[in-house]
């Protein structure tokens, strides 16, 4: 048990060092939820009662652009300079093995979406938050977020390729999981795809921890969240499993 | 080497390995239409130096992947130090010490961190693995670029570092993919010497290689592989035995004469003859070779000798008897790689 723990937290800790403590990281983690929240704030026009209403949506995005942009690029790039195949052969278990190299980008994520809630502690009333359900459902965003990222990564073969898978999954989901249109309003054929999106369910948590305006029970939720981050990591498992342990 | 550096913690001593400590039996793996490895079986006993010997897509690759637990074989079995591997490969890799044909570790992380965060992957605790990477780093006359990036590191340190990370865990049985390929003389003969030393340490070690001496000098067990087949395993010694008897001359003529070893051949029908490289042409006989009669010869084609010696058999002999294939094949096989050993 020891040697497992020994292993996770080396990757864990080289994943940091080599790819999310980079400076620009840092900063793209620090900027990009600043000029999301400053974005919405100014759409809004209404003054800085309306930033309760904007945190769920600047939350939300700020987690699922900073797990995917790093996930998986760093895996993609690992793959194509062949360094991932040093942790295939180590003598760790898979699932042991993708949950160290998630692990940093679950972080990394979650740290992106304290930035707007500090941001807006100054600027508004934040004492009506259920922070015990904020917390959980910011944590859950990540993890989902994460493994759609591992899901993209394992589908690329080039850092470019990833790069735009992550676009193809991250602008629709934005559009479309009632963040800037309530789902109501969105065209009837479009309506069962937002309920396909794992955002759809966090975006809802958040909001009704923050704005009580959630539009589905928030255990259904909940329920629902976990099973797409349960889907997503052993369909990712699986595709390393058959494409890249041949 | 040093003592500390081959102390192993994970220590199965080798009286354990009743049998061979790898047993490979029928494997066979396919790539689509192409079979890269077809019905190969081969042991190898504790502490023993086994060499794959093969030009580029004869499956030596392939091979080491499916021992290692990279690639899953079609058919086949694995057994390792006795235990069944081929469905549960990460019980066993513990015992093994990985070194692929590229250097693989983290560009950004330095010679050290990459060293301590490969044994980190086998459960070695913090200051053991920084005692560990300093020594290997010394080893390997690595210790003042320890902390360089390896981005930076030269061809050869990477080399040398990779091999480092592959040994950090102090494996029983090592397993190196071309590991002289692509790097200056030098560098390779100070990879071969640690090479050398682990055997001598005990390490078993599985080698594939382009470079027929370099098999030859280091291995005691040789498998020719050709397209994904082995042709023949023996002991080096068994090997070069049939050709004890034979007589071999290399001839150097200035200018290249694309069919000298063919005119040769006419004229001289109880020789094999056969051009070695531009320049260069060998004589083989199982009679000993009359230098003047071919130096006149030769000089009367209008083409002079600038060098004759007599050489005696060589591992290279074996390899083209035995397979068809030419030496120089292996050669360019290499030099495509940027080999220069």
């Amino acid at each position: 048990m020891r040697k497992k723990w020994i292993a996770f937290w080396s990757i864990l800790m080289k994943d940091m060092r080599a790819y999310y403590l980079k400076p620009p990281n840092i900063s793209w983690g620090l900027l990009f939820p600043i000029a999301w929240t400053g974005m919405f704030f100014i759409k809004s026009g209404k003054g800085f009662e309306s930033i309760p209403e904007l945190l769920p949506g600047v939350i939300a995005i700020s987690v699922l652009f900073g797990t995917t942009s790093m996930l998986a690029v760093s895996v993609t790039f690992e793959k194509k300079n062949r360094s991932f195949e040093r942790l295939l052969l180590a003598p760790i278990s898979l699932n042991l093995l993708i949950m160290a190299k998630t692990a940093g980008a679950i972080l990394f994520g979650s740290v992106n979406a304290v930035i707007p809630v500090l941001l807006a502690l100054f600027l508004a009333d934040l004492s009506t938050i259920s922070w015990a359900i904020v917390l959980p459902a910011i944590i859950l965003i990540a993890i989902v977020s994460t493994f759609l990222g591992l899901f993209i990564a394992v589908s690329a073969s080039e850092v470019f390729e990833a790069q735009t898978f992550s676009n193809f999954f991250r602008f629709p989901m934005i559009f479309l999981c009632g963040l800037f249109f309530p789902i109501a309003s969105l065209p009837a054929v479009l309506r069962p795809v937002s309920y396909v999106l794992p955002l759809t369910y966090g975006v809802d948590i958040l909001r009704g921890a923050i704005t009580v305006t959630n539009v589905m029970p928030l255990g259904l939720d909940f329920l629902a969240i976990g099973s797409f981050c349960l889907v997503l990591f052993y369909i990712s498992l699986r595709n390393i499993r058959r494409k890249w342990i041949t | 080497m040093s003592e500390n550096t081959m102390q192993r913690d994970n220590v199965i001593p080798t009286a354990c390995f009743q049998n061979a400590l790898i047993e490979a039996v029928g494997l066979t793996k396919k790539f689509d239409d192409v079979t890269a490895v077809n019905k190969i079986s081969f042991s190898l006993e504790p502490g023993e130096f086994f060499g794959f010997l093969g030009p580029n897509g004869a499956g030596k690759t392939t091979t080491i992947n499916m021992l290692t637990g990279l690639t899953r074989p079609d058919s086949g079995t694995i057994r390792v130090a006795g235990q069944g591997y081929t469905e549960n490969p990460k019980a066993a890799q513990y015992l093994m010490g990985i070194v692929p044909d590229e250097s693989n570790l983290y560009p950004e992380l330095s010679g050290f961190d990459n060293l301590c965060f490969c044994a980190s992957l086998y459960g070695i605790g913090r200051h053991e693995r920084r005692e560990r990477a300093r020594e290997l780093l010394e080893t390997f006359g690595l210790a003042e670029a320890a902390d360089r990036k390896f981005a930076g590191y030269s061809k050869g340190m990477k080399r040398k570092l990779t091999i480092a990370a592959g040994i950090i865990h102090r494996p029983h049985i090592l397993f190196l993919d071309e590991p002289t390929t692509g790097i200056d003389v030098a560098t390779a003969r100070q990879i071969r010497q640690r090479i050398a030393d682990l055997h001598r340490a005990g390490t078993t070690i599985f080698l594939t290689t382009h470079y027929i001496e370099e098999a030859e000098r280091l291995c005691e067990r040789i498998a020719f592989i050709v397209k994904g087949q082995i042709v023949t395993t023996d002991t080096v010694a068994n090997l070069l035995q049939p050709l004890q008897g034979s007589h071999v001359m290399l001839i150097s003529v200035s200018g290249a004469i694309h069919d000298l070893a063919d005119r040769l051949a006419v004229g001289f029908p109880g020789y094999t003859c056969a051009t070695v490289s531009s320049g260069q042409v060998r004589i083989e006989s199982a009679q000993p070779v009359s230098l003047g009669p071919l130096v006149r010869f030769i000089e009367e084609q209008n083409v002079e000798v600038t060098e004759a010696r007599r050489v005696g058999p060589s591992l290279e002999d074996v390899f083209v008897g035995v397979t068809g294939i030419e030496a120089n094949v292996l050669k360019k096989d290499a030099d495509k790689k940027g080999g220069a050993s």
